[in-house]
């Protein structure tokens, strides 16, 4: 929590309040005590008040229970990460007071449920301690049901009195999120509430309170990653998907379950991923670029399936919210694991297109590109975005609807005739005719897997298969051209370049920024075209001393990561070094700055 | 704001070919497709083999259905059977092995304008892709699934097949298979198809019917049509060809096709069995469920564009 400097706010002139221009909050308890509505709730109050913020969470794999934290950091100015250390922990459980009172600052508050945690005289001097019989008060706040079910509202309602939230914007959000319900939750709710707020907090000094936020120009809306996903895909003119539930993947596919039909589509869910990739590949074909996704081995059984849309050059989208591998692996974890089988995936020289979305805006903005990168190159393209950023909640600016939304539904009017892997095409690119379209010459095309001339019939002819094959390279080579370079942050030339993909964008940034602050010459890319790269990378690489590639996965036999391998392979240059971890979390600013430092200095 | 590197564009709809826009055509200015017209490569498969039957009778369908290149959709996995595709002068996908149901479920309910008939065959309905036949049998997809069922993997040159008899003497049986083989008929009455038929190639009026009748169901349709590999399997059939001594029994005239278990009691007499219309219901599709879900849907942001209906969600994430 950066304190300013102390200002009077109150009439009477006496300093209630210190200023601040961020707070960090970590919320821990276990996942079914609604530790997440509290944070959600947070989040959403600051986007409405024209605050960055951006959240991290843990939840347990099993179905019930289990220990869960839940991240929040607010600020005034820009938020990159959901922040190293936290300026607050509140903590409902003895387990949630000794295994996260370490992320909290030296100095920090722990407000406790005095119900449940005993507070350890060792951690006393370094920490304040706040406590409150939260289970207590909130079972006498709604009327002594003997349940404590409300006692995260009734923090909330703490937390709005430490940080002076407005009350009004708070309940607002309540009556919106519990309106539709029975009366009797939405009154618990705000009796909770006021309950919490009204608690005297006679220990606790002072109290916060935020700058307010640069002006936005304009409305923020908040959502996590796989929100903006989701909407992003409908927004592009998606309106037919399949897929199968697994963690984290499934909120996107039931998103679009629930939306899709008002825009006349279908989200199906299938018997398993095979059929999920097979049923969106159809549809696609039918005319109109379809979705599938899913997460770690779902991927794994879509790949055969992969290689036959990059074969018959069928748009697709696949989405990949990576979690922890190999295998089952670290379900609810965060890992950037999956470039390789995203790029790779599958046997044969299968080229497909990989993007990578940064954040959660960047995420609405990459379903966009990717389904219009799928329609013109005809080429199944991979979202891969990871668990960090699924389930991370951000404020961003809204976008412009009206301008962004696209029609994508096909065009059946006749043509006199047609061959889709035409080799004489001007721009080398396949186009497929929806069926339902009548060619003139009586001459059908089909997709197919086999190698194939250019209407679709198979082939064993070396020579057309060399022709193909350098077709469906080539265009790739063509879509690499029109990438933009990705924009350095900080100096163009300076000792140590960060070179990141997806969620490392915004701790790497930060990163950056501490580290300039204190006179570093480090600066940093975030790529999101993974495949193709865009051109030119050489150009920029050639600014620096070192070029560290900053990703959530392991820096395998050779000793760089997955981005790491395909760079070190395409540019050969031995200052490309790898910045590794799977401990499945998202990365912190200071690992990523400590571990740049020591490599940098390791020569 | 982020801005979009790649903002839609609008394409050529072909490549370096005549572009000159083609009239619409009336339907009633169309005369019904000839067998030349609708024949596209010629079929690869061995001499004798029974699939050619079966294509020759899709042409016919054609024909006498009045339908039109464009609107018909040939979708097949992977085995001999499952070339059908390339034969096919019209839309065709030839997809991976198994999946041939899914991709077409894709088509069928995105596409509900198209006629879907997918071919395959025995490997590909009950082994590789089994699951997928359980599934979208019992969600009613509207699409035709002819299952040419030979008794034997032909493509990769003589191994077991999930429907090879108890015995049968493959690469993979050198000593007889010993596994209990599906019976496709019961299979897909117990997984809640609801047009179940069983024909043979060898009796082209019968099957050609027995087609007819699947592609008027609304509904999941399966036929499973006898075809011999005369390379692997020859003979396979005899019994159920009268001119080499055996018997064609058509489904006898009193059984009630309504009736599930005297369907599947039907199913299970001994070989050859029984031709004809085992079973058939009327239960809603899948296409149909997801056409209401969509109805009610829609008329609920009746007037409002699409992008209007989107800004509604966003306005609740402020």
């Amino acid at each position: 929590m950066s304190a300013v400097a102390d200002a009077p706010t109150s009439a009477g002139g006496q300093s209630r309040f210190t200023k601040i221009n961020e707070a960090v909050i970590r919320i821990a308890g276990n996942s079914q005590d609604g530790i997440q509505a509290i944070g959600g709730f947070l989040a959403r109050l600051a986007g409405r008040s024209e605050q960055e913020v951006m959240t991290f969470m843990t939840i347990p794999s099993t179905i019930s229970g289990g220990p869960s934290i839940f991240q929040v950091r607010i600020g005034s100015g820009e938020v990159l990460s959901a922040g190293d250390e936290a300026d607050l922990l509140l903590c409902f459980y003895q387990h949630s007071y000794e295994d996260h009172i370490k992320s909290l600052k030296l100095g920090g508050i722990v407000l406790y449920d005095a119900d449940h945690v005993t507070p350890k005289p060792e951690w006393q001097e370094s920490y304040r301690h706040v406590g409150v019989n939260i289970s207590g008060l909130t079972v006498e706040a709604i009327g002594g049901t003997g349940r404590d079910k409300g006692k995260n509202i009734y923090a909330l309602g703490l937390l709005a009195k430490i940080y002076d939230l407005e009350v009004a914007k708070l309940k607002r959000l309540f009556s919106e999120r519990f309106g539709g319900k029975d009366a009797s939750i939405l009154d618990n709710a705000n009796a909770c509430f006021d309950s919490g707020y009204n608690h005297s907090l006679e220990n606790l000094l002072k109290s916060y309170q935020f700058y307010p936020g640069a002006d936005k120009g304009g409305q923020q809306v908040v959502m996590n990653g796989n929100e903006a996903l989701a909407y992003g895909l409908i927004a592009a003119g998606v309106r037919f998907g399949a897929g199968y539930p697994i963690t984290p993947w499934s909120d996107i596919m039931e998103l679009l379950r629930k939306e899709l039909p008002k825009y006349g589509g279908s989200f199906i869910q299938c018997e398993d991923e095979i059929a999920s990739v097979s049923m969106a590949l159809g549809a696609s074909w039918g005319g109109r670029v379809a979705v599938t996704g899913s997460s770690g081995p779902g991927i794994s059984l879509k790949t055969e399936a992969i290689g036959w849309a990059s074969m018959a050059e069928m748009p697709l989208i696949i989405v990949d919210v990576q979690r922890g591998g190999p295998s089952t692996g670290m379900p609810t974890n965060v890992e950037q694991s999956d470039l390789n089988i995203a790029t790779f995936g599958g046997h044969g020289d299968s080229p497909r297109v990989v993007l990578a979305p940064s954040g959660v805006e960047d995420c609405f903005y990459t379903a966009i590109e990717a389904v219009n990168i799928a329609r013109k190159y005809s080429t199944p393209v991979f979202i891969l975005t990871d668990q960090g950023i699924a389930t991370r909640i951000e404020a961003f600016p809204e976008p412009k609807l009206e301008q962004v939304c696209q029609d994508i539904s096909p065009d059946l009017t006749p043509v006199a005739e047609h061959k889709p892997y035409d080799l004489s095409a001007p721009d080398g690119l396949t186009r497929h005719l929806a069926p339902g379209t009548r060619v003139a010459s009586g001459k059908y095309p089909v997709v197919t897997g086999l190698e194939h001339d250019e209407l679709g019939h198979p082939t064993g002819s070396p020579k057309v298969h060399l022709a193909m094959i350098a077709k469906r390279r080539n265009k790739l080579r063509k879509l690499a051209s029109e990438i933009p370079l990705p924009k350095v942050h900080g100096p163009t030339e300076g000792q140590i370049l960060l070179v990141g993909w997806g969620s490392s964008e915004g701790p790497m940034r930060e990163a950056v920024d501490r580290a300039r602050s204190v006179g570093d010459a480090i600066s940093s890319i975030n790529l999101k075209h993974i495949n193709p790269l865009p051109n030119g990378l050489e150009n920029i690489f050639k600014g620096f001393n070192h070029v560290f590639v900053v990703e959530l996965n392991d820096e395998g036999l050779y000793g760089y990561g997955q981005l790491g391998s395909v760079l070190r392979a395409r540019y050969a240059d031995p200052k490309i070094q790898g910045i590794n971890k799977v401990d499945g979390l998202t990365w912190k600013v200071k690992e990523i700055l400590d571990r740049a430092r020591a490599l940098a200095s390791a020569k | 704001m982020s801005t979009l590197a790649f903002p839609l564009v609008s394409l050529p709809r072909t490549g370096s070919l005549d572009l000159t826009p083609v009239a619409p055509l009336l339907d009633a200015d169309r005369k019904p497709l000839t067998k030349k017209e609708i024949s596209a490569d010629h079929p690869t498969w061995c001499p004798g083999c029974g699939d050619f039957s079966v294509l020759a009778l899709y042409f016919k369908l054609i024909e006498r259905r009045k339908l039109w290149h464009e609107k018909v959709t040939t979708v097949a996995g992977i085995g001999c059977s499952s070339r059908f595709p390339y034969f096919v002068q019209g839309h065709g996908a030839h997809f991976i092995h198994g999946r041939a149901l899914p991709y077409a479920s894709g088509v069928s309910i995105s596409r509900p304008d198209l006629h879907v008939f997918v071919f395959g065959g025995d490997g590909d309905a009950f082994s590789i892709g089994g699951n997928h036949f359980t599934h979208t049998a019992r969600r009613n997809i509207k699409l035709t699934y002819v299952v040419m069922d030979n008794q034997v993997y032909g493509l990769t040159k003589n191994q077991t097949s999930p429907t090879s008899p108890l015995g049968y003497k493959s690469k993979t049986d050198i000593w007889g298979s010993s596994d209990r083989p599906v019976n496709p008929v019961k299979q897909a009455v117990s997984a809640g198809a609801t047009f179940v038929a069983r024909a043979s190639a060898m009796n082209p009026n019968h099957l050609l019917a027995t087609m007819e009748a699947a592609m008027d169901h609304d509904g999941f349709s399966f036929i499973q049509c006898l075809s011999e590999c005369v390379e692997f399997f020859p003979g396979a059939f005899d019994k159920a060809i009268p001119r080499k001594g055996g018997v064609f029994n058509e489904v006898p005239k009193e059984h009630d096709v309504t009736d599930e278990y005297a369907a599947y009691k039907l199913a299970d007499e001994a070989w050859p069995g029984n031709f004809g219309i085992f079973y058939k219901a009327d239960r809603p599709t899948k296409n149909a469920n997801e056409a209401k879900i969509i109805a009610d849907h829609k008329a609920k942001v009746q007037g409002l564009a699409d992008w209007q209906i989107l800004q509604k969600n966003f306005d609740r994430m402020k």
